[in-house]
Protein backbone atom coordinates (compact mmCIF):
# COMPACT_ATOMS: atom_id res chain seq x y z
CA UNK A 1 0.00 0.00 0.00
CA UNK A 2 1.45 3.36 -0.56
CA UNK A 3 0.19 7.01 -0.03
CA UNK A 4 0.51 8.99 -2.80
CA UNK A 5 0.85 13.06 -2.13
CA UNK A 6 0.34 15.86 -4.69
CA UNK A 7 0.72 19.11 -4.17
CA UNK A 8 -1.50 20.76 -7.04
CA UNK A 9 -2.91 24.68 -7.81
CA UNK A 10 -5.76 24.86 -6.88
CA UNK A 11 -8.40 25.22 -9.12
CA UNK A 12 -6.99 21.77 -10.53
CA UNK A 13 -8.60 20.11 -7.37
CA UNK A 14 -11.77 19.02 -9.48
CA UNK A 15 -9.79 17.51 -12.74
CA UNK A 16 -7.34 16.07 -10.67
CA UNK A 17 -10.33 14.44 -8.49
CA UNK A 18 -12.20 13.59 -11.68
CA UNK A 19 -9.22 11.41 -13.02
CA UNK A 20 -8.49 9.84 -9.64
CA UNK A 21 -12.53 8.80 -9.55
CA UNK A 22 -12.30 7.46 -13.41
CA UNK A 23 -9.49 5.16 -12.47
CA UNK A 24 -11.29 3.63 -9.54
CA UNK A 25 -9.66 5.20 -6.69
CA UNK A 26 -12.67 5.92 -3.53
CA UNK A 27 -11.33 8.13 -1.18
CA UNK A 28 -9.01 11.17 -1.20
CA UNK A 29 -8.49 13.88 1.65
CA UNK A 30 -7.86 17.32 0.73
CA UNK A 31 -5.78 20.11 2.81
CA UNK A 32 -5.50 24.31 1.70
CA UNK A 33 -1.81 24.76 2.06
CA UNK A 34 0.56 26.86 1.53
CA UNK A 35 4.04 26.85 -0.13
CA UNK A 36 6.76 27.99 -2.45
CA UNK A 37 8.89 26.07 -4.55
CA UNK A 38 10.79 27.47 -7.99
CA UNK A 39 7.62 29.92 -8.12
CA UNK A 40 8.79 32.73 -6.44
CA UNK A 41 5.85 34.90 -4.75
CA UNK A 42 5.37 39.20 -5.25
CA UNK A 43 6.17 41.74 -3.74
CA UNK A 44 3.31 44.15 -2.74
CA UNK A 45 2.98 47.88 -1.41
CA UNK A 46 0.94 48.26 1.63
CA UNK A 47 0.25 51.77 2.50
CA UNK A 48 3.49 52.55 1.19
CA UNK A 49 5.61 49.68 2.61
CA UNK A 50 6.83 46.85 0.82
CA UNK A 51 5.45 43.35 1.65
CA UNK A 52 6.46 39.47 0.37
CA UNK A 53 4.06 37.57 -0.52
CA UNK A 54 5.97 34.14 -0.37
CA UNK A 55 3.32 31.74 0.11
CA UNK A 56 1.08 30.75 -2.79
CA UNK A 57 -1.60 28.88 -2.37
CA UNK A 58 -1.91 25.11 -3.32
CA UNK A 59 -3.49 22.29 -2.26
CA UNK A 60 -2.25 19.07 -1.03
CA UNK A 61 -4.37 15.88 -2.35
CA UNK A 62 -3.93 12.76 -0.55
CA UNK A 63 -5.08 9.28 -1.53
CA UNK A 64 -4.17 5.66 -0.03
CA UNK A 65 -4.09 3.35 -2.69
CA UNK A 66 -2.71 -0.52 -3.52
CA UNK A 67 0.64 -0.94 -5.10
CA UNK A 68 -0.90 -1.89 -7.84
CA UNK A 69 -2.46 1.36 -8.61
CA UNK A 70 0.28 3.41 -7.95
CA UNK A 71 1.60 4.40 -11.63
CA UNK A 72 -1.91 5.24 -12.62
CA UNK A 73 -2.35 7.29 -10.19
CA UNK A 74 0.62 9.28 -10.75
CA UNK A 75 0.01 9.67 -14.25
CA UNK A 76 -3.73 10.62 -13.47
CA UNK A 77 -2.50 13.15 -11.19
CA UNK A 78 0.33 14.14 -13.41
CA UNK A 79 -2.07 14.57 -16.58
CA UNK A 80 -5.17 16.43 -14.74
CA UNK A 81 -3.14 18.89 -12.88
CA UNK A 82 -0.71 20.07 -15.70
CA UNK A 83 -1.32 23.65 -16.86
CA UNK A 84 2.54 24.05 -18.32
CA UNK A 85 2.65 27.33 -16.20
CA UNK A 86 5.50 27.31 -13.34
CA UNK A 87 4.28 26.10 -9.95
CA UNK A 88 2.23 22.90 -10.88
CA UNK A 89 3.70 20.77 -7.96
CA UNK A 90 4.63 17.72 -7.16
CA UNK A 91 3.77 14.36 -6.04
CA UNK A 92 4.94 11.89 -3.54
CA UNK A 93 4.73 8.52 -2.67
CA UNK A 94 5.62 7.07 0.68
CA UNK A 95 4.83 3.47 1.76
CA UNK A 96 2.19 2.59 4.01
CA UNK A 97 2.85 0.18 6.97
CA UNK A 98 -0.94 -0.61 7.69
CA UNK A 99 -4.60 0.87 7.07
CA UNK A 100 -7.71 0.31 9.03
CA UNK A 101 -11.17 0.34 7.97
CA UNK A 102 -12.92 2.14 11.89
CA UNK A 103 -16.11 1.08 11.29
CA UNK A 104 -15.64 -3.14 10.26
CA UNK A 105 -11.80 -3.40 11.56
CA UNK A 106 -11.03 -4.18 7.87
CA UNK A 107 -7.51 -4.23 7.72
CA UNK A 108 -4.38 -3.93 5.03
CA UNK A 109 -5.74 -3.48 1.25
CA UNK A 110 -8.92 -4.73 2.37
CA UNK A 111 -9.52 -1.24 3.98
CA UNK A 112 -8.42 0.95 1.07
CA UNK B 1 -47.50 87.55 10.17
CA UNK B 2 -44.48 87.02 12.07
CA UNK B 3 -46.44 83.71 13.64
CA UNK B 4 -47.17 82.51 10.01
CA UNK B 5 -43.35 83.32 9.10
CA UNK B 6 -42.48 81.35 11.69
CA UNK B 7 -44.27 78.55 10.89
CA UNK B 8 -43.08 78.70 7.28
CA UNK B 9 -39.38 78.67 8.48
CA UNK B 10 -39.97 75.55 11.01
CA UNK B 11 -41.99 73.77 8.09
CA UNK B 12 -39.03 73.92 5.50
CA UNK B 13 -36.71 73.20 7.96
CA UNK B 14 -38.41 70.12 9.44
CA UNK B 15 -38.92 68.81 5.83
CA UNK B 16 -35.26 69.78 4.32
CA UNK B 17 -34.29 68.18 7.88
CA UNK B 18 -36.09 64.98 6.72
CA UNK B 19 -34.56 64.98 3.47
CA UNK B 20 -31.11 65.15 4.70
CA UNK B 21 -31.35 62.33 7.19
CA UNK B 22 -33.57 60.08 4.89
CA UNK B 23 -30.69 61.13 2.56
CA UNK B 24 -28.21 59.94 5.22
CA UNK B 25 -29.98 56.72 5.34
CA UNK B 26 -29.82 55.95 1.70
CA UNK B 27 -25.92 56.97 2.04
CA UNK B 28 -25.74 54.12 4.60
CA UNK B 29 -26.89 51.65 1.85
CA UNK B 30 -23.55 51.99 0.37
CA UNK B 31 -22.57 50.37 3.24
CA UNK B 32 -25.24 47.53 3.19
CA UNK B 33 -23.99 46.43 -0.64
CA UNK B 34 -20.21 46.59 0.09
CA UNK B 35 -20.90 44.30 2.94
CA UNK B 36 -23.05 42.14 1.19
CA UNK B 37 -21.08 42.15 -1.77
CA UNK B 38 -17.75 41.24 0.24
CA UNK B 39 -19.84 38.39 2.17
CA UNK B 40 -21.08 36.93 -0.89
CA UNK B 41 -17.59 36.78 -3.45
CA UNK B 42 -14.47 34.46 -2.04
CA UNK B 43 -11.91 36.12 -0.05
CA UNK B 44 -9.20 36.34 -2.30
CA UNK B 45 -11.75 38.46 -4.62
CA UNK B 46 -12.86 40.35 -0.95
CA UNK B 47 -10.86 43.69 -0.75
CA UNK B 48 -11.85 44.14 -4.70
CA UNK B 49 -15.12 44.44 -4.36
CA UNK B 50 -14.77 46.87 -1.37
CA UNK B 51 -12.59 48.79 -3.11
CA UNK B 52 -15.12 49.27 -5.77
CA UNK B 53 -18.07 49.81 -3.55
CA UNK B 54 -16.28 52.65 -1.70
CA UNK B 55 -14.72 54.18 -4.96
CA UNK B 56 -18.05 53.95 -7.32
CA UNK B 57 -19.49 56.01 -4.36
CA UNK B 58 -17.01 58.62 -4.54
CA UNK B 59 -17.56 59.09 -8.53
CA UNK B 60 -20.95 59.11 -8.12
CA UNK B 61 -21.27 61.76 -6.04
CA UNK B 62 -19.01 63.96 -8.31
CA UNK B 63 -20.43 63.26 -11.42
CA UNK B 64 -23.75 63.87 -9.96
CA UNK B 65 -22.29 67.29 -8.58
CA UNK B 66 -20.67 68.36 -12.19
CA UNK B 67 -23.38 67.28 -14.45
CA UNK B 68 -25.79 64.83 -13.72
CA UNK B 69 -27.88 66.21 -11.38
CA UNK B 70 -28.66 69.00 -14.04
CA UNK B 71 -29.21 66.63 -16.92
CA UNK B 72 -31.82 65.08 -14.58
CA UNK B 73 -33.77 68.43 -12.84
CA UNK B 74 -32.52 71.10 -14.76
CA UNK B 75 -34.31 73.12 -17.49
CA UNK B 76 -35.28 70.07 -19.76
CA UNK B 77 -38.32 70.70 -20.99
CA UNK B 78 -41.42 68.73 -20.09
CA UNK B 79 -42.05 65.41 -21.51
CA UNK B 80 -39.35 66.05 -23.50
CA UNK B 81 -36.76 62.95 -24.48
CA UNK B 82 -34.03 65.15 -24.67
CA UNK B 83 -32.50 66.70 -21.65
CA UNK B 84 -31.00 69.99 -21.08
CA UNK B 85 -27.42 70.20 -20.31
CA UNK B 86 -25.48 72.75 -17.87
CA UNK B 87 -22.86 71.97 -15.13
CA UNK B 88 -22.25 72.56 -11.41
CA UNK B 89 -25.36 73.34 -8.78
CA UNK B 90 -26.63 76.52 -8.11
CA UNK B 91 -27.59 78.54 -5.38
CA UNK B 92 -30.03 77.76 -2.55
CA UNK B 93 -33.35 79.39 -1.84
CA UNK B 94 -33.07 82.87 -0.62
CA UNK B 95 -34.88 83.10 2.39
CA UNK B 96 -36.90 85.96 2.07
CA UNK B 97 -38.01 84.75 -0.95
CA UNK B 98 -39.64 81.93 0.58
CA UNK B 99 -40.65 83.49 3.58
CA UNK B 100 -43.09 85.77 0.69
CA UNK B 101 -44.91 82.05 -0.80
CA UNK B 102 -48.21 82.39 0.83
CA UNK B 103 -49.38 79.33 2.71
CA UNK B 104 -52.05 78.42 -0.30
CA UNK B 105 -48.88 78.23 -2.67
CA UNK B 106 -46.21 77.01 -0.05
CA UNK B 107 -46.15 73.13 -1.27
CA UNK B 108 -45.96 74.35 -5.25
CA UNK B 109 -43.23 76.33 -4.38
CA UNK B 110 -39.50 76.12 -2.57
CA UNK B 111 -40.39 74.03 0.88
CA UNK B 112 -37.17 72.45 1.34
CA UNK B 113 -34.00 73.57 0.37
CA UNK B 114 -32.38 72.78 -3.02
CA UNK B 115 -29.05 71.18 -1.54
CA UNK B 116 -31.22 69.11 0.47
CA UNK B 117 -33.11 68.21 -2.51
CA UNK B 118 -29.37 67.90 -4.63
CA UNK B 119 -28.00 65.36 -1.33
CA UNK B 120 -30.92 63.30 -1.50
CA UNK B 121 -30.97 62.74 -5.64
CA UNK B 122 -27.01 62.23 -4.86
CA UNK B 123 -27.20 59.13 -2.79
CA UNK B 124 -29.96 57.57 -4.95
CA UNK B 125 -27.82 57.17 -8.48
CA UNK B 126 -24.77 56.32 -6.10
CA UNK B 127 -27.03 53.72 -5.12
CA UNK B 128 -27.98 52.56 -8.88
CA UNK B 129 -24.60 52.36 -9.63
CA UNK B 130 -23.60 50.14 -6.86
CA UNK B 131 -25.72 47.67 -8.29
CA UNK B 132 -23.63 46.95 -10.97
CA UNK B 133 -20.95 45.92 -8.67
CA UNK B 134 -21.75 42.61 -7.79
CA UNK B 135 -22.76 41.67 -11.01
CA UNK B 136 -19.62 41.91 -12.27
CA UNK B 137 -17.20 40.69 -9.01
CA UNK B 138 -14.54 38.32 -9.69
CA UNK B 139 -13.35 38.79 -12.64
CA UNK B 140 -14.09 42.63 -14.26
CA UNK B 141 -10.74 45.48 -14.20
CA UNK B 142 -11.45 47.56 -11.34
CA UNK B 143 -10.53 50.37 -13.59
CA UNK B 144 -12.87 49.60 -15.93
CA UNK B 145 -15.66 49.60 -13.39
CA UNK B 146 -14.73 52.95 -12.35
CA UNK B 147 -14.54 54.18 -15.89
CA UNK B 148 -17.89 52.72 -16.69
CA UNK B 149 -19.34 54.57 -13.23
CA UNK B 150 -18.00 58.15 -14.26
CA UNK B 151 -20.33 57.85 -17.92
CA UNK B 152 -23.33 56.02 -15.72
CA UNK B 153 -23.60 58.34 -13.03
CA UNK B 154 -22.76 61.15 -15.04
CA UNK B 155 -24.90 60.50 -18.33
CA UNK B 156 -26.91 57.33 -18.60
CA UNK B 157 -28.66 57.37 -15.08
CA UNK B 158 -29.66 60.81 -15.68
CA UNK B 159 -31.26 61.10 -18.59
CA UNK B 160 -33.86 58.14 -18.11
CA UNK B 161 -34.18 59.99 -14.52
CA UNK B 162 -35.38 62.83 -16.19
CA UNK B 163 -37.83 60.97 -18.47
CA UNK B 164 -39.25 60.51 -15.42
CA UNK B 165 -38.43 62.28 -12.13
CA UNK B 166 -37.21 65.42 -14.26
CA UNK B 167 -40.85 65.52 -15.93
CA UNK B 168 -40.01 63.88 -19.21
CA UNK B 169 -42.00 61.99 -21.64
CA UNK B 170 -42.80 59.21 -19.04
CA UNK B 171 -44.18 61.50 -16.55
CA UNK B 172 -46.40 63.04 -19.07
CA UNK B 173 -47.46 59.68 -19.96
CA UNK B 174 -48.68 58.64 -16.32
CA UNK B 175 -45.83 56.15 -15.81
CA UNK B 176 -45.52 55.90 -12.00
CA UNK B 177 -42.32 55.07 -9.86
CA UNK B 178 -42.69 56.36 -6.37
CA UNK B 179 -39.20 56.10 -4.96
CA UNK B 180 -37.37 54.37 -8.41
CA UNK B 181 -37.96 50.25 -8.65
CA UNK B 182 -37.36 51.25 -12.08
CA UNK B 183 -35.12 54.72 -12.07
CA UNK B 184 -32.74 52.94 -10.04
CA UNK B 185 -32.76 49.45 -9.44
CA UNK B 186 -33.89 48.52 -13.28
CA UNK B 187 -31.71 50.96 -14.42
CA UNK B 188 -28.60 49.55 -12.56
CA UNK B 189 -29.85 45.81 -12.87
CA UNK B 190 -29.53 46.67 -17.12
CA UNK B 191 -26.48 48.31 -16.80
CA UNK B 192 -25.24 45.14 -15.28
CA UNK B 193 -27.16 42.69 -17.42
CA UNK B 194 -25.05 44.47 -20.40
CA UNK B 195 -21.79 44.27 -18.39
CA UNK B 196 -21.84 40.66 -17.58
CA UNK B 197 -22.76 39.80 -21.48
CA UNK B 198 -19.39 40.95 -22.39
CA UNK B 199 -17.61 40.15 -19.29
CA UNK B 200 -18.34 36.38 -19.17
CA UNK B 201 -18.84 33.88 -16.52
CA UNK B 202 -16.28 33.04 -13.96
CA UNK B 203 -13.93 30.54 -14.51
CA UNK B 204 -15.35 26.71 -13.36
CA UNK B 205 -18.52 28.80 -12.69
CA UNK B 206 -20.16 26.54 -15.58
CA UNK B 207 -18.96 23.03 -16.51
CA UNK B 208 -18.38 21.64 -20.38
CA UNK B 209 -22.11 19.70 -20.10
CA UNK B 210 -23.89 21.97 -18.82
CA UNK B 211 -23.13 21.84 -15.76
CA UNK B 212 -23.24 24.56 -12.96
CA UNK B 213 -20.94 25.03 -10.33
CA UNK B 214 -21.67 26.54 -6.71
CA UNK B 215 -19.03 28.99 -5.78
CA UNK B 216 -20.23 29.52 -2.32
CA UNK B 217 -19.01 33.56 -1.01
CA UNK B 218 -16.43 33.55 2.14
CA UNK B 219 -18.64 35.46 4.90
CA UNK B 220 -22.34 34.78 5.48
CA UNK B 221 -22.42 37.09 8.29
CA UNK B 222 -21.03 40.26 6.26
CA UNK B 223 -23.81 39.45 3.77
CA UNK B 224 -26.49 39.05 6.44
CA UNK B 225 -25.23 42.32 8.56
CA UNK B 226 -25.27 43.99 4.61
CA UNK B 227 -28.39 42.65 4.01
CA UNK B 228 -29.96 44.91 7.50
CA UNK B 229 -27.99 47.82 6.55
CA UNK B 230 -30.06 47.39 3.06
CA UNK B 231 -33.08 47.32 5.09
CA UNK B 232 -32.66 49.57 7.41
CA UNK B 233 -31.31 52.33 4.65
CA UNK B 234 -34.81 51.67 2.38
CA UNK B 235 -36.54 53.50 4.50
CA UNK B 236 -35.02 56.47 3.54
CA UNK B 237 -34.78 55.49 0.60
CA UNK B 238 -38.78 55.13 0.21
CA UNK B 239 -39.39 57.15 2.75
CA UNK B 240 -37.62 60.44 1.72
CA UNK B 241 -39.48 60.21 -2.02
CA UNK B 242 -42.25 61.20 -0.15
CA UNK B 243 -40.61 64.06 -0.11
CA UNK B 244 -43.12 66.23 2.52
CA UNK B 245 -43.22 65.62 6.01
CA UNK B 246 -44.38 68.94 7.63
CA UNK B 247 -48.68 68.23 8.03
CA UNK B 248 -51.07 66.00 8.96
CA UNK B 249 -51.59 64.27 5.64
CA UNK B 250 -47.73 63.88 4.66
CA UNK B 251 -46.80 62.46 8.13
CA UNK B 252 -49.16 59.80 7.49
CA UNK B 253 -47.94 58.97 4.48
CA UNK B 254 -44.55 58.87 5.45
CA UNK B 255 -45.47 56.46 8.22
CA UNK B 256 -47.03 54.59 5.70
CA UNK B 257 -44.41 54.40 3.46
CA UNK B 258 -42.23 53.08 6.51
CA UNK B 259 -44.53 50.37 7.18
CA UNK B 260 -45.25 49.23 3.89
CA UNK B 261 -41.57 49.09 2.96
CA UNK B 262 -40.84 46.51 6.05
CA UNK B 263 -43.66 44.84 5.30
CA UNK B 264 -42.79 43.99 2.10
CA UNK B 265 -39.03 43.23 3.09
CA UNK B 266 -40.40 40.64 5.71
CA UNK B 267 -42.76 38.87 2.70
CA UNK B 268 -40.02 38.92 0.91
CA UNK B 269 -37.72 37.21 3.33
CA UNK B 270 -40.60 34.54 4.09
CA UNK B 271 -41.12 33.98 0.73
CA UNK B 272 -38.02 33.33 -0.27
CA UNK B 273 -37.05 31.07 2.30
CA UNK B 274 -39.99 29.10 2.21
CA UNK B 275 -39.57 28.92 -2.20
CA UNK B 276 -35.85 27.93 -1.72
CA UNK B 277 -36.91 25.27 1.10
CA UNK B 278 -39.14 23.97 -0.98
CA UNK B 279 -36.78 23.30 -4.12
CA UNK B 280 -33.42 22.84 -2.43
CA UNK B 281 -34.72 21.02 0.67
CA UNK B 282 -32.68 23.16 3.15
CA UNK B 283 -33.13 26.80 4.69
CA UNK B 284 -31.00 28.85 2.25
CA UNK B 285 -29.75 31.91 4.21
CA UNK B 286 -28.57 33.46 0.94
CA UNK B 287 -32.17 33.17 -0.23
CA UNK B 288 -33.89 34.32 2.75
CA UNK B 289 -31.03 38.08 2.20
CA UNK B 290 -31.89 38.17 -1.48
CA UNK B 291 -35.93 37.77 -0.49
CA UNK B 292 -35.77 40.47 2.19
CA UNK B 293 -34.18 42.62 -0.74
CA UNK B 294 -36.51 41.49 -3.28
CA UNK B 295 -39.35 42.74 -1.07
CA UNK B 296 -38.11 46.01 -0.93
CA UNK B 297 -37.02 46.35 -4.72
CA UNK B 298 -40.97 45.01 -4.97
CA UNK B 299 -42.03 47.85 -3.09
CA UNK B 300 -40.55 50.63 -4.34
CA UNK B 301 -42.15 51.33 -7.51
CA UNK B 302 -45.45 52.34 -5.21
CA UNK B 303 -44.79 51.73 -1.04
CA UNK B 304 -47.96 54.25 -0.25
CA UNK B 305 -51.03 53.20 -1.86
CA UNK B 306 -51.12 49.90 -0.67
CA UNK B 307 -52.60 48.31 2.45
CA UNK B 308 -49.96 47.09 4.87
CA UNK B 309 -51.16 43.72 4.34
CA UNK B 310 -51.26 44.19 0.25
CA UNK B 311 -47.55 45.32 0.41
CA UNK B 312 -46.49 42.24 2.62
CA UNK B 313 -47.87 40.22 -0.38
CA UNK B 314 -46.41 42.37 -3.27
CA UNK B 315 -42.94 41.93 -1.41
CA UNK B 316 -43.61 37.96 -1.01
CA UNK B 317 -44.59 37.65 -4.74
CA UNK B 318 -40.99 39.37 -5.37
CA UNK B 319 -39.39 37.09 -2.81
CA UNK B 320 -40.38 34.18 -5.14
CA UNK B 321 -39.88 35.36 -8.28
CA UNK B 322 -35.76 36.04 -7.24
CA UNK B 323 -35.73 32.81 -6.35
CA UNK B 324 -36.65 31.34 -9.48
CA UNK B 325 -35.21 34.00 -11.36
CA UNK B 326 -31.85 33.58 -9.82
CA UNK B 327 -32.08 29.71 -11.40
CA UNK B 328 -33.24 30.93 -13.98
CA UNK B 329 -30.48 33.10 -15.07
CA UNK B 330 -28.13 30.87 -14.72
CA UNK B 331 -29.70 28.51 -16.10
CA UNK B 332 -28.83 30.50 -19.40
CA UNK B 333 -25.17 30.68 -18.40
CA UNK B 334 -25.43 34.58 -17.27
CA UNK B 335 -23.36 34.36 -13.81
CA UNK B 336 -24.30 37.03 -11.36
CA UNK B 337 -22.38 36.10 -8.25
CA UNK B 338 -25.11 38.09 -5.63
CA UNK B 339 -27.98 37.88 -7.90
CA UNK B 340 -28.00 41.79 -8.65
CA UNK B 341 -29.88 41.25 -12.11
CA UNK B 342 -32.42 38.97 -10.53
CA UNK B 343 -33.15 40.96 -7.47
CA UNK B 344 -32.91 44.50 -8.92
CA UNK B 345 -33.84 43.69 -12.97
CA UNK B 346 -36.47 40.64 -12.75
CA UNK B 347 -38.62 42.24 -9.52
CA UNK B 348 -37.94 45.92 -10.07
CA UNK B 349 -40.19 44.89 -13.26
CA UNK B 350 -42.78 43.35 -11.16
CA UNK B 351 -42.98 46.42 -8.58
CA UNK B 352 -43.56 48.42 -11.51
CA UNK B 353 -46.41 46.39 -12.74
CA UNK B 354 -47.63 45.55 -8.79
CA UNK B 355 -48.05 49.54 -9.05
CA UNK B 356 -51.42 48.79 -11.01
CA UNK B 357 -52.89 47.00 -7.89
CA UNK B 358 -52.89 49.95 -5.50
CA UNK B 359 -52.68 53.10 -7.49
CA UNK B 360 -55.60 54.09 -9.94
CA UNK B 361 -54.14 56.91 -11.73
CA UNK B 362 -51.31 53.86 -12.97
CA UNK B 363 -52.33 51.96 -15.74
CA UNK B 364 -50.89 48.99 -17.45
CA UNK B 365 -49.67 50.68 -20.81
CA UNK B 366 -47.84 53.67 -19.21
CA UNK B 367 -45.77 51.38 -17.24
CA UNK B 368 -44.90 48.96 -19.68
CA UNK B 369 -43.92 52.28 -21.50
CA UNK B 370 -41.24 53.12 -18.64
CA UNK B 371 -40.13 49.37 -18.25
CA UNK B 372 -39.16 49.18 -21.91
CA UNK B 373 -37.77 52.58 -22.24
CA UNK B 374 -35.33 52.56 -19.38
CA UNK B 375 -34.49 49.22 -20.85
CA UNK B 376 -33.61 50.09 -23.83
CA UNK B 377 -32.13 53.13 -23.29
CA UNK B 378 -29.81 51.51 -20.23
CA UNK B 379 -28.83 48.43 -22.30
CA UNK B 380 -27.98 50.23 -25.68
CA UNK B 381 -26.29 52.88 -23.55
CA UNK B 382 -24.20 50.23 -21.71
CA UNK B 383 -23.63 47.93 -24.06
CA UNK B 384 -21.93 50.89 -26.07
CA UNK B 385 -19.76 52.02 -23.32
CA UNK B 386 -18.99 48.18 -21.93
CA UNK B 387 -17.93 47.53 -25.51
CA UNK B 388 -15.72 50.86 -25.89
CA UNK B 389 -13.64 49.87 -22.76
CA UNK B 390 -13.74 46.35 -23.56
CA UNK B 391 -12.36 46.95 -27.02
CA UNK B 392 -9.99 49.80 -25.46
CA UNK B 393 -8.84 48.72 -22.34
CA UNK B 394 -10.19 44.97 -22.05
CA UNK B 395 -12.68 44.37 -19.05
CA UNK B 396 -12.03 41.08 -17.73
CA UNK B 397 -8.68 40.44 -15.75
CA UNK B 398 -6.20 37.55 -17.08
CA UNK B 399 -6.70 33.98 -16.36
CA UNK B 400 -4.45 33.75 -13.79
CA UNK B 401 -4.75 37.16 -11.89
CA UNK B 402 -8.76 35.63 -11.76
CA UNK B 403 -7.24 32.24 -10.06
CA UNK B 404 -5.05 34.29 -7.93
CA UNK B 405 -7.76 36.25 -6.58
CA UNK B 406 -8.76 40.31 -7.91
CA UNK B 407 -6.97 41.50 -4.28
CA UNK B 408 -3.52 41.04 -5.23
CA UNK B 409 -3.75 41.56 -8.58
CA UNK B 410 -5.72 44.98 -8.71
CA UNK B 411 -5.01 45.86 -5.00
CA UNK B 412 -1.74 44.56 -4.42
CA UNK B 413 -2.99 43.29 -0.63
CA UNK B 414 -5.44 41.06 0.24
CA UNK B 415 -8.47 41.40 2.70
CA UNK B 416 -7.83 38.38 4.95
CA UNK B 417 -3.89 37.80 4.90
CA UNK B 418 -2.35 34.75 6.51
CA UNK B 419 1.84 33.60 5.87
CA UNK B 420 2.48 37.43 5.57
CA UNK B 421 6.04 36.48 6.16
CA UNK B 422 8.69 37.54 9.00
CA UNK B 423 9.76 40.75 6.87
CA UNK B 424 8.47 43.49 9.43
CA UNK B 425 5.14 41.66 10.00
CA UNK B 426 5.77 41.11 13.61
CA UNK B 427 5.26 37.17 13.16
Amino acid sequence: MKMVMAIIKPFKLDDVREALSEIGVQGITVTEVKGFGRQKGHTELYRGAEYVVDFLPKVKIEAAVSDGLVDQVIEAIAKAANSGKIGDGKIFVSPIEQAVRIRTGEAGEEAL
Amino acid sequence: MEALNGIKDLSYALDTFYFLITGALVMWMAAGFAMLEAGLVRSKNTAEILTKNVVLFAIACIMYMIVGYNIMYGDGTEGGIIPSLSFMLGADNNPEEVLKIGMDGWYDGSYYSSMSDFFFQMVFVATAMSIVSGAVAERMKLWAFLFFAVVMTGFIYPVQGYWKWGGGFLDQAGFLDFAGSGVVHLCGATAALAGVLLLGARKGKYGPDGKINAIPGANMPLATIGTFILWLGWFGFNGGSELILSNVGEANAVAKVFVNTNMAASGGVVAGLITARLLFGKADLTMALNGALAGLVAITAEPLTPSPELATLIGAIGGVLVVFAIITIDKIKIDDPVGAISVHGVVGIWGLLAVTLSNPDSSLGSQLLGIGSIFVWTFVTSLIVWGILKAVMGIRVSEEEEYEGVDIGECGLEAYPEFTGSKGSGI
